[in-house]
C-alpha cells in the first residue's frame, strides 16, 4: 500500500494527540493553570494537525463533512465523530481546569476513554480491510493504542519539563510494551501471505484448478491508480534497514534516554530527546505498515 | 438515513456472465466501456498525459491475459476481463465514510453518487478485485455501472439495452442478466458450467460469475504430433523431387 505522507502524519500525530489526552484525563501531569493552558493547547494542536493530514489525503476536502454521516456502517466515519466528540469532551475539561482550577475526574474519564475508542476507530479503519491481509489481526488495534499511549505519555512528560511524577516512568513502561506488541505484529505479518487470504493468483482468476496461474500480458502499458495505490513496491527493498531505523529511533534511544531521565539526571531535555527520537522511529514504523502491506489486487497483476 | 450499510438482498441481482472459455482478448468491451461512460453516468472518464510518455487514465474495466500450465501439459493463455462483480456483501459499500457508495435494493447494482463522494480512497483499499479507480481529474471514484443508464434506458432500442461491453463484445463472451433468476439464461449458464466466483474466501459474495475454459482434449491423446515442425517439411515429389534428389547427391 502506499505510505501517503499525510496518513503517516495521522495516524501518528492524531494518535500521540488522543493518548495525551487520556493521560491528561486520567489527571496525571501538574495541576496549575498554566499547564492547562499549555496541555490544551499541545493535544489540540496534535489532533488538528492529525485530522488536517487525513484531509489532506482527499481529493474532495470539501466534502470531508460528509464523513460525519455513516457512523452506523463506516469505521471512518466513526473515526471522524469519535475524533470530534472526544475533542468536544476534552474541550470542555480543559475550560473547567482553565477557569476554575478544577480538574473533574469523571469528564477527564470520559475523555479518556473516547480518545481510547478514537484511536481503536482510527486503527479498524485500516483491520477492517481483508483485501490487506497483514493490517487483518487484533494486533492491529493493539498496536495503534499501544503506541498512542506511549506517545501521549512521552508529550506529557516533555510538558512536565523534568518534574517528577509517575508519568515518565508510565512513557517508558508504555514504550516497552508498544514494542512487544509490534514485534507480536511483525512475527505474524511474516507468516501472513495473500494467499492465506484466499488472494493468490489461482484463487483471484479462480484458474487454479487447471495449473499455475502467471500473467501472460497486463491490461495496460502504463501505471493507473491501483498500481500506484495498492502495489506500492519503491522502495520496498530496503525495508530491513527502516525497520532497523525504526527500533532504533523508536525504541531503543527513547527507552535509554528516559532511562537516564529517570534513573540519574532529571533534565527536561531528556525527555524532549526521546519524543523526537521516538517520533522518527514511529513514522518509520508506519511507513514500514504501509508500504509493506500487501492488497489483494496485486494478485491479478502478478505482483506483490 | 444508513445508505452506505448494505441494503436487504432482493430478488433481482443484476449482473454479468464472463466466459473465459470464449473471451479472445480484444479489449473491444474495455473501449467500448470507456466510450459510453466517458459521457454518460457522473464525471467523464478522464485520461493524464494521454499523448505523452505516461499515459494513463480511469477505466471500469481491464483485459488481463494469463498463462496457466497444468502439469506436464502445454500451457494455456486465458484471457481475464476484471470489472466491478456487484458483490452481494460489497466491503466497499459499507467502508464508505459519505454515504456515496451504495447498493441498490431493488436490482443489486453497486453505485457511487459521485456529488457525495470525497475521495479518500477507502472503498478501493476494501476492494479485492480492483473494480474501482480513482479520477483524477474530478476527484472521485468511478466503477462499473452496470450502465445502469443503458439497461433502463427507453430512448435507445431494445437490443441495446444491456451494457455496453456486452452489447459490443463480438465472440459473444460477455453475457448479462438477472442471476437472482434461477431461471434466467445467465443462471442457467452458470447451474451448465460450473461457473464460479472470484476469490471466496474474501466473502464478498460476487453477483457476476466467471465461466471456466472447457478442458482442453486431443493434445494428450497421442494423436497430436510431438515435432510440429516435422509436419512443415514437405517431401518434394515429381519434377521437383528429381530436382532435389540431384542436388542431395552433390551435397
Amino acid at each position: 500500500m502506499h505510505p501517503a505522507v499525510s496518513l503517516l502524519l495521522f495516524t501518528t500525530l492524531s494518535g500521540a494527540g488522543f493518548g495525551l489526552i487520556a493521560w491528561t484525563g486520567l489527571g496525571f501531569g501538574p495541576t496549575g493553570t498554566w499547564f492547562a493552558w499549555l496541555d490544551a493547547f499541545v493535544a489540540g494542536l496534535l489532533v488538528t494537525a492529525g485530522l488536517s493530514a487525513s484531509a489532506m489525503h482527499l481529493r474532495r476536502p470539501d466534502r470531508a463533512w460528509r464523513a460525519f454521516s455513516q457512523w452506523r456502517s463506516s469505521w471512518l466515519s466513526r473515526e471522524a465523530v469519535l475524533a470530534a466528540a472526544t475533542s468536544a469532551v476534552f474541550g470542555a475539561y480543559a475550560l473547567i481546569w482553565i477557569f476554575t482550577g478544577a480538574r473533574l475526574l469523571p469528564l477527564g474519564i470520559i475523555a479518556a476513554l473516547l480518545s481510547a475508542i478514537t484511536v481503536y476507530a482510527t486503527s479498524m479503519i485500516y483491520t477492517q480491510l481483508r483485501t490487506v491481509p497483514r493490517w487483518a489481526t487484533p494486533l492491529t488495534p493493539a498496536v495503534f493504542l499501544a503506541f498512542a499511549a506511549a506517545g501521549g505519555a512521552l508529550v506529557l512528560s516533555v510538558l512536565e519539563g523534568g518534574r517528577s511524577s509517575p508519568i515518565a516512568a508510565i512513557a517508558l513502561v508504555a514504550l516497552v510494551l508498544a514494542w512487544i506488541v509490534k514485534v507480536a505484529w511483525w512475527q505474524r505479518a511474516m507468516k501472513t501471505t495473500r494467499a492465506s487470504a484466499g488472494a493468490s493468483p489461482e484463487q483471484a482468476t479462480g484458474l487454479g484448478n487447471i495449473g499455475a496461474v502467471s500473467r501472460f500480458e497486463l491490461p495496460h502499458t502504463g501505471s493507473n491508480y491501483l498500481l500506484r495505490e495498492m502495489v506500492f513496491q519503491v522502495a520496498r527493498r530496503r525495508a530491513r534497514a527502516v525497520t532497523r531505523l525504526a527500533v532504533l529511533f523508536g525504541a531503543l534511544v527513547p527507552a535509554v534516554l528516559l532511562l537516564i531521565f529517570l534513573s540519574f539526571a532529571p533534565s527536561p531535555a531528556l525527555p524532549v530527546l526521546a519524543l523526537v527520537s521516538h517520533f522518527a522511529g514511529l513514522l518509520c514504523e508506519r511507513w514500514l505498515f504501509f508500504a509493506e502491506a500487501e492488497h489483494a489486487v496485486g494478485a491479478y497483476y502478478g505482483a506483490r | 438515513m444508513d445508505m452506505t450499510s448494505l441494503p436487504q438482498p432482493g430478488a433481482k441481482k443484476l449482473g454479468l456472465v464472463i466466459d473465459l472459455d470464449i473471451c479472445v482478448g480484444c479489449h473491444a468491451c474495455a473501449v467500448a466501456c470507456k466510450e459510453w461512460n466517458t459521457s454518460a453516468y457522473g464525471a467523464p472518464l478522464s485520461d493524464q498525459d494521454p499523448y505523452g510518455g505516461q499515459p494513463e487514465g480511469t477505466w471500469l474495466n481491464r483485459i488481463h491475459s494469463y498463462e496457466v500450465k497444468p502439469e506436464g501439459e502445454p500451457a494455456q493463455l486465458v484471457h481475464f476481463p476484471r470489472s466491478c462483480l456487484h458483490c452481494e456483501d460489497a466491503p466497499c459499500v459499507t467502508v464508505c465514510p459519505t454515504g456515496a457508495s451504495y447498493k441498490r435494493g431493488e436490482d443489486g447494482i453497486v453505485l457511487v453518487d459521485e456529488s457525495m463522494c470525497m475521495g479518500c480512497g477507502l472503498c478501493a483499499w476494501a476492494c479485492p478485485y480492483g473494480a474501482r479507480e480513482m479520477d483524477m481529474a474530478e476527484g472521485v471514484m468511478k466503477k462499473c455501472t452496470l450502465c445502469v443508464d443503458r439497461i433502463y434506458n427507453e430512448n435507445l432500442p431494445e437490443e441495446d439495452r444491456e451494457p455496453a461491453c456486452v452489447r459490443t463484445c463480438p465472440a459473444k463472451a460477455r453475457h448479462f442478466g438477472d442471476l437472482g433468476d434461477p431461471d434466467s439464461a445467465v443462471s442457467r449458464m452458470v447451474a451448465e458450467r460450473d461457473g464460479y466466483d472470484l476469490m471466496p474466501d474474501q466473502a464478498t459474495k460476487p453477483v457476476n460469475k466467471y465461466l471456466p475454459p472447457r478442458p482442453k482434449t486431443g493434445c494428450d491423446n497421442g494423436a497430436a504430433p510431438d515435432n510440429l515442425a516435422q509436419l512443415a517439411t514437405v517431401e518434394p515429389s515429381g519434377l521437383l523431387g528429381w530436382v532435389d534428389k540431384a542436388l542431395a547427391m552433390l551435397e
